[in-house]
């Protein structure tokens, strides 16, 4: 790839321009916000870098990896052996890297032995590997090292918060140059075609294999900085299957067709995964369920797709095919206005029982007109082919 | 340039190919006809190393193929258009193409070579930006062979080129074949339009049940009896 042509190009540098300032602005952030956030823009970075490195390899090629959790969790181990509370065996950034180079490792291996499996069963065997190295390590600690987890030596809040920004960079510059490279078409096609990938002459298993153990470099180093931050681990833990399928609804929440899709779906998942948690934790996990359900059904290219859908028919013009019609926007509008009313109510009287029942009894209202909305717009907009269907 | 020697290829316990022979010389258009189920497109995939021979030789250019995985094949310069076009749908035309370029050799000129093929088919380059799957069938075939040839091959292996093709589109087809020999390209042809086949071709060899039956120039076979009452229902 010629440097100086693709720098002078003008996308790049508007692009380069604005990552620098966002970046900057990451960068400058502890100076002058509480801890609090910094702790969350901690957890927010390691969501995006996970979920960016799993659209490394997942999201051309299609096969849906399931074995996040097993790399972050190797590299949560190797800081937990390396890094613990009795003191560093070795520097951090050098745990680090190792933590990486395990899960390169890791990877290379899992990867040679199923990546000629497809589909499902690719899926199914990389999530096995994460139960497999859960269950082991379970009973490598209570049978030979007799205890059950470890502690690993604290950080200052700030530093952990640097470290994950650094992975993040690097995820981030992965990600975007091996997009952008010879193998980035080629994981592309394999994606689309295997056997015509096979026929022009792409070493299909070498290419798959060594992609996704780079994926799984920033993963394990993810891992191992956050087990700093973690202090108490065990196995359950380390290699937690949320873990897993996070990256996964992540990446398809922000949608898998642009770059900065699964960075804004990661970013905005986490979030809201962060305010559900602290705004409502008793609703927490069903609201959640339910905006996840709704993203599946009505935005099957993501936010960004849908962004950009509503960006095109504002261009355009109103289209018949293209723009969204009255009863769907009012019932998103109804959505936020309603979720801000339920949310008002919790929020003022939290802790008084009868106020918690009115504020779920409004909530679940709430919702339920949004459901018969949502389903009528839906039913609308499958007559005029705004879905696609 | 390609020499075949008694190949004999499996499909587990099901013998497909029976020791078959068969050269191509610099230079030449060669057909291999046969009817569905003969063992062409195993054939194929022999040579191309997508399957790998049980029994035989294949040598290209004085060295043994067989054995070897099928990204080296392509570096060597061989390069397979496969049956039923296996294009890459959603992406460009142009994408399609860079990617035939994939083979070291070939990528560090993928520019000057998508030119020269863009003069062999105009229509690619007005469709450039377009998604391969909205393109018409013979387009997509325009497509398949660009990329095949985006690899700046030595012998080109194309299986069954009109398939599914409109008859003018067939002559265009032919039309093609028949400059990418005069671009010094060899041609290996595959094809159940025997007739349009051994017009162009300079010889045949005829595969049936797995075995090469018949062999001879193109003006031989057409006065064969087998030939005419077989594959051309005269």
């Amino acid at each position: 790839m010629d440097i100086t042509t693709f720098t002078s190009n003008k996308r790049f540098q508007i692009w380069g321009i604005s990552l620098l300032v966002v970046l900057a602005a990451l960068a400058t952030l502890p100076q002058w916000v509480g801890s609090y956030y910094v702790v969350l823009l901690t957890f927010i970075l390691m969501y995006i870098l996970i979920t960016v490195s799993w659209t490394i390899f997942s999201g051309p090629t299609g096969y849906m990896s399931l074995a996040s959790a097993a790399f972050f969790g190797v590299g949560v181990y190797t800081s937990a052996i390396l890094f613990p509370m009795t003191g560093a065996v070795l520097p951090l950034p050098l745990i680090i890297v190792i933590a990486g180079i395990i899960s390169f490792i890791l990877g290379l291996l899992v990867g040679a032995l199923t990546l000629r499996l497809k589909g499902i069963y690719f899926a199914i065997f990389t999530f096995g590997l994460v139960l497999l190295i859960q269950r082991f390590l379970l009973w490598f600690e209570m049978n030979i090292t007799a205890t059950r987890g470890r502690f690993v030596a604290t950080l200052d809040n700030n530093y952990i918060y640097y470290v994950m920004l650094v992975i993040f960079v690097a995820t981030l510059l992965t990600a975007y140059f091996i997009r952008r490279s010879r193998f980035g078409l080629a994981l592309q096609s394999i994606g689309e075609n295997e056997e015509a990938a096979a026929h022009i002459g792409i070493n299909v298993t070498l290419v798959k294999v060594i992609i996704f153990a780079i994926s799984a470099v920033f993963m394990g180093a993810a891992g191992a900085i956050m087990a700093s931050k973690l202090i108490y681990i065990d196995p359950y833990i380390a290699f937690n299957p949320l873990l897993s399928f996070m990256p996964v609804l992540m990446a398809i929440f922000g949608g898998l067709g642009q770059f900065y899709g699964p960075i804004i779906g990661a970013a905005v998942f986490a979030y809201l995964q962060e305010f559900l948690k602290t705004e409502f934790p008793f609703a927490y996990m069903f609201t959640f369920g339910l905006v996840l359900v709704m993203v599946m059904v009505f935005m099957p290219s993501g936010l960004v797709g849908m962004i950009q859908r509503l960006l095109a028919s504002l261009k355009e013009g109103p289209q018949e095919k293209s723009t969204p019609s009255w009863t769907l926007i009012f019932s998103f509008l109804f959505g936020i206005l309603g979720g801000l009313v339920s949310w008002f109510i919790f929020r003022e009287r939290r802790g008084a029982r009868v106020h918690l029942k009115v504020g779920g009894v409004v909530t679940i209202i709430v919702i339920a007109f949004y459901l018969i909305l949502l389903l009528l717009a839906y039913l609308g907009e499958l007559r005029s082919g705004y879905f696609g269907i | 340039m390609l020499e075949v020697n008694n190949l004999s290829t499996f499909y587990g316990n099901i013998q497909a190919l029976w020791e078959v022979c068969l050269t191509v010389e610099e230079g030449e258009i060669v057909a291999l006809i046969g009817a569905n189920g003969a063992g062409k497109s195993t054939l194929l995939h022999t040579i191309s190393g997508l399957i790998h021979p049980t029994s035989g030789s294949i040598t290209f250019l004085g060295q043994r193929i067989d054995g070897l995985s099928s990204h080296t094949i392509v570096e060597l310069g061989i390069s397979h258009i496969p049956e039923g076009r296996r294009l890459f749908t959603d992406m460009s035309v142009r994408e399609n193409m860079e990617m035939g370029a994939y083979p070291k050799r070939a990528w560090s000129q993928k520019d000057q070579t998508l030119e020269q093929i863009y003069q062999t088919f105009p229509i690619l380059k007005e469709r450039a930006g377009q998604l391969a799957r909205t393109l018409s069938g013979g387009e997509q075939q325009m497509v398949a062979m660009g990329r095949g040839l985006m690899s700046r091959p030595k012998l080109c292996i194309i299986d069954e080129p009109s398939n599914g093709l409109a008859p003018r589109l067939v002559l265009e087809v032919f039309q093609i074949i028949e400059s990418l020999r005069e671009q010094g390209i060899t041609i290996f042809l595959i094809e159940q339009n025997v007739r349009h086949t051994l017009e162009i071709a300079d010889r045949a060899y005829v595969l049936e049940n797995g075995r090469v039956t018949l062999d001879g120039t193109c003006k031989e076979l057409l006065k064969s009896d087998h030939v005419r009452k077989a594959y051309l229902g005269l």
